[in-house]
């Protein structure tokens, strides 16, 4: 068996671990799963196209950094992309799902977000049209790197970049005083409210950070694999299955269910062939429902 | 003479949605069961149905030319022992793990549309499904009707059955189950068995509206059972009410004439190339549809949700009295 799979996995891990850090966050401190988390990443990457372009029309055609197929405009346009797509989670929890909380009926939320993210999703489409878009055409070279892995400087960078911003999650929710509000929240709700946690703050941020990260895998996706309407709705389930299996409301439960997911699929394109790839997270789902359903590193609820 | 056609032809679609919905009612009506993957439970009922009616056919397994009685039997078999392992596997946890789960099934059931050619034809679907009344494709107007007819029937009874259904002792103990879980089993009534119950079948209701319409167009395609379907019912049910099987009857036909009558719309003001822009138009006032009346009018037409549902009802009253809970 070719160790390639090694590297696919490592980077389709990283997609969904992102991804599934917002959905594990959502679900344990707001405690709906949001079935709109995947369309958070398909507008993150369209929004940073946008932003792209932008500073394109203004500054020029702007040469990539050296061995990667992006420059300086793309990382700013990430940023960017960001702040848009956190906004565009508020503005959501605003409008809709802040409202239908308030009314304490739990499934609703859900299938609020079920609604939202067939608007979303086909609004994508009525502006951009479902035609596949790219952040770049140009196509790099793999390098080898031994045991026959093959692997380019935009996968490198990319790879890093998931370390980072996992590990700047981590400390935002083990370091900080937000972080532990958080976590504070997710373990009992109304214990946290009598302690005097601002409720409305942290809400606030757990769907900035879910929102950012959804943009930055999507962006992922966008530059490995390419941009459509549909490509962040397509990662839910694999999102879903990794934040269950890692544990719901545990970040490094995330990531790692993420990562398992990814090499499981990585390896089942290589052993069975890609057209059966969608079929790993369900296998995985129902593995875990029936053995550990709460995940490797949950707590049974109270 | 051309409109009594389509008359025909519109409602026979709508009452197909209309059974689909009515299997969602008991699904989450009557018990409070999320499904979001009932476009799995759909195509699997379609597809049940073709392989065991259909003509034998070298390039994949069976066509078994049964008759088309049996295929819809067969179907809802399927489709309710489907619903009922997704149902076991879940219903023991909080009911959103239930949501993610039939979300799965549809996915999967996608995939296995698309790829496991030998059993679904693959991408192009299978062909020659036996219309009843095929005999009579000469004369469109006629089959038609003879179709609404049959359709009409099928309707009906499903929903005298569901009416008595919700009436029984079975229905009161969902109904109860649904309004306050620990109360009813205090009353020794088993929640999951109960749920499960209901959850098989609702899906063999919607397996049976599977079948009926693959029956009607002769033909099926892994196309045909996209998350759209899913939504489209939600919406049929939500703008009804869901809860009552009279509000998922008129609910789908109402938001099907308003489906069909903006895709009309659209392909009259749009021009051809940009009729699929059109198309994503039209779902985004839908799915904007469905926000809405969840935040204005979650009873729809002729509701009867929950008063206290199942796990909201639980926060309110932690929130509330603390202390008298555990």
């Amino acid at each position: 068996m070719n160790l390639q799979f090694v590297v696919d996995g490592l980077l389709a891990g990283s997609m969904i671990g992102l991804g599934a850090i917002g959905v594990t966050l959502t679900y344990s401190i707001l405690r709906f799963s949001n079935f709109a988390h995947g369309d958070f990443m398909a507008w993150g990457a369209y929004a940073t196209l946008a932003v792209v372009g932008a500073v394109g029309a203004m500054f020029g055609k702007i040469a990539p950094i050296a061995p990667l197929s992006f420059g300086w405009p793309l990382i700013a346009a990430v940023v960017i992309g960001m702040a848009i797509t956190g906004l565009l989670a508020l503005l959501l929890d605003m409008v809709l799902f802040a409202r239908l909380r308030a009314k304490g009926q739990a499934i609703i939320v859900v299938m609020a977000s079920f609604g939202a993210s067939m608007a979303l999703r086909s609004l994508l489409e009525f502006i951009f049209t479902s035609r596949p878009t790219y952040f770049s055409r140009a196509i790099q070279i793999a390098m080898p790197v031994g045991f026959g892995i093959r692997i380019t400087p935009d996968q490198i960078a990319l790879l890093l970049l998931t370390a980072v911003l996992v590990l700047g999650v981590h400390l935002l929710m083990t370091r900080t005083q937000t972080g532990r509000s958080m976590q504070a929240l997710s373990q009992n709700a109304a214990l946290a409210r009598i302690v005097g946690i601002d409720v409305a703050k942290v809400v606030r941020v757990t769907w900035i950070v879910g929102g950012a990260l959804a943009c930055v895998a999507g962006v992922m996706i966008g530059i490995l694999i390419q941009i459509r309407p549909f490509m962040g709705f397509d990662m839910l389930l694999p999102m879903f299955a990794a934040a269950i299996l890692g544990g719901i409301g545990s970040v490094p439960g995330a990531v790692l269910g993420g990562l398992i997911i990814g090499m499981a699929e990585a390896g089942a394109v290589q052993l069975i062939g890609a057209e059966w790839r969608a079929a790993v997270s369900f296998i995985i789902l129902m593995t875990v429902l029936f053995v550990r359903p709460i995940g490797l590193f949950g707590v049974r609820e109270r | 003479m051309d409109l009594l056609g389509y008359g025909a032809f519109f409602l026979t679609n709508a009452l197909i949605f209309s059974l689909i919905t009515l299997g969602l009612n008991l699904q989450w009506g009557l018990t409070g069961l999320f499904n979001v993957g009932l476009a799995g439970f759909v195509a699997i009922g379609a597809y049940t149905s073709a392989l065991l009616t259909t003509p034998d056919d070298a390039a994949r397994l069976g066509g078994f030319d049964l008759p088309i009685l049996a295929g819809w039997l067969g179907a809802m078999l399927v489709g309710g022992v489907a619903a009922a392992i997704t149902g076991i596997a879940t219903l023991r946890l909080r009911s959103d793990y239930l949501a993610i789960t039939t979300f799965g099934v549809a996915v999967v059931v996608q995939l296995v549309a698309l790829n496991a050619q030998k059993l679904t034809g693959g991408p192009f679907g299978i062909g020659f499904i036996p219309r009843p009344f095929g005999g009579l494709a000469e004369t469109p107007l006629l089959f038609n009707l003879s179709n609404l007819a049959v359709v009409s029937v099928v309707t009906l009874i499903v929903y005298l059955a569901l009416e008595h259904l919700s009436r029984s002792p079975w229905g009161r103990v969902l109904k109860a189950l649904r309004e306050d879980e620990r109360a009813a089993i205090s009353l020794g009534k088993s929640a999951r068995f109960y749920r499960v119950q209901a959850f098989a079948v609702g899906g063999g209701i919607m397996a049976l509206a599977g079948a009926l319409q693959a029956h009607f167009t002769g033909f099926i395609a892994p196309d045909n059972y996209l998350p759209i379907l899913t939504f489209q019912v939600w919406v049929m049910l939500i703008v009804g009410g869901s809860g009552s099987n009279k509000g998922a009857v008129v609910g789908s036909i109402l938001v099907w004439a308003i489906w069909a009558g903006s895709g009309t719309l659209t392909s009259v003001l749009f021009s051809p190339d940009q009729q699929a822009r059109a198309a994503s138009l039209q779902i985004v006032a839908i799915g904007v549809m469905l926000c809405v009346i969840l935040l204005i009018r979650p009873n729809g037409l002729f509701g009867d949700r929950p008063r206290r549902p199942r796990f909201g009802k639980r926060a309110k009253v932690a929130a509330g009295e603390s202390g008298t809970t555990s």
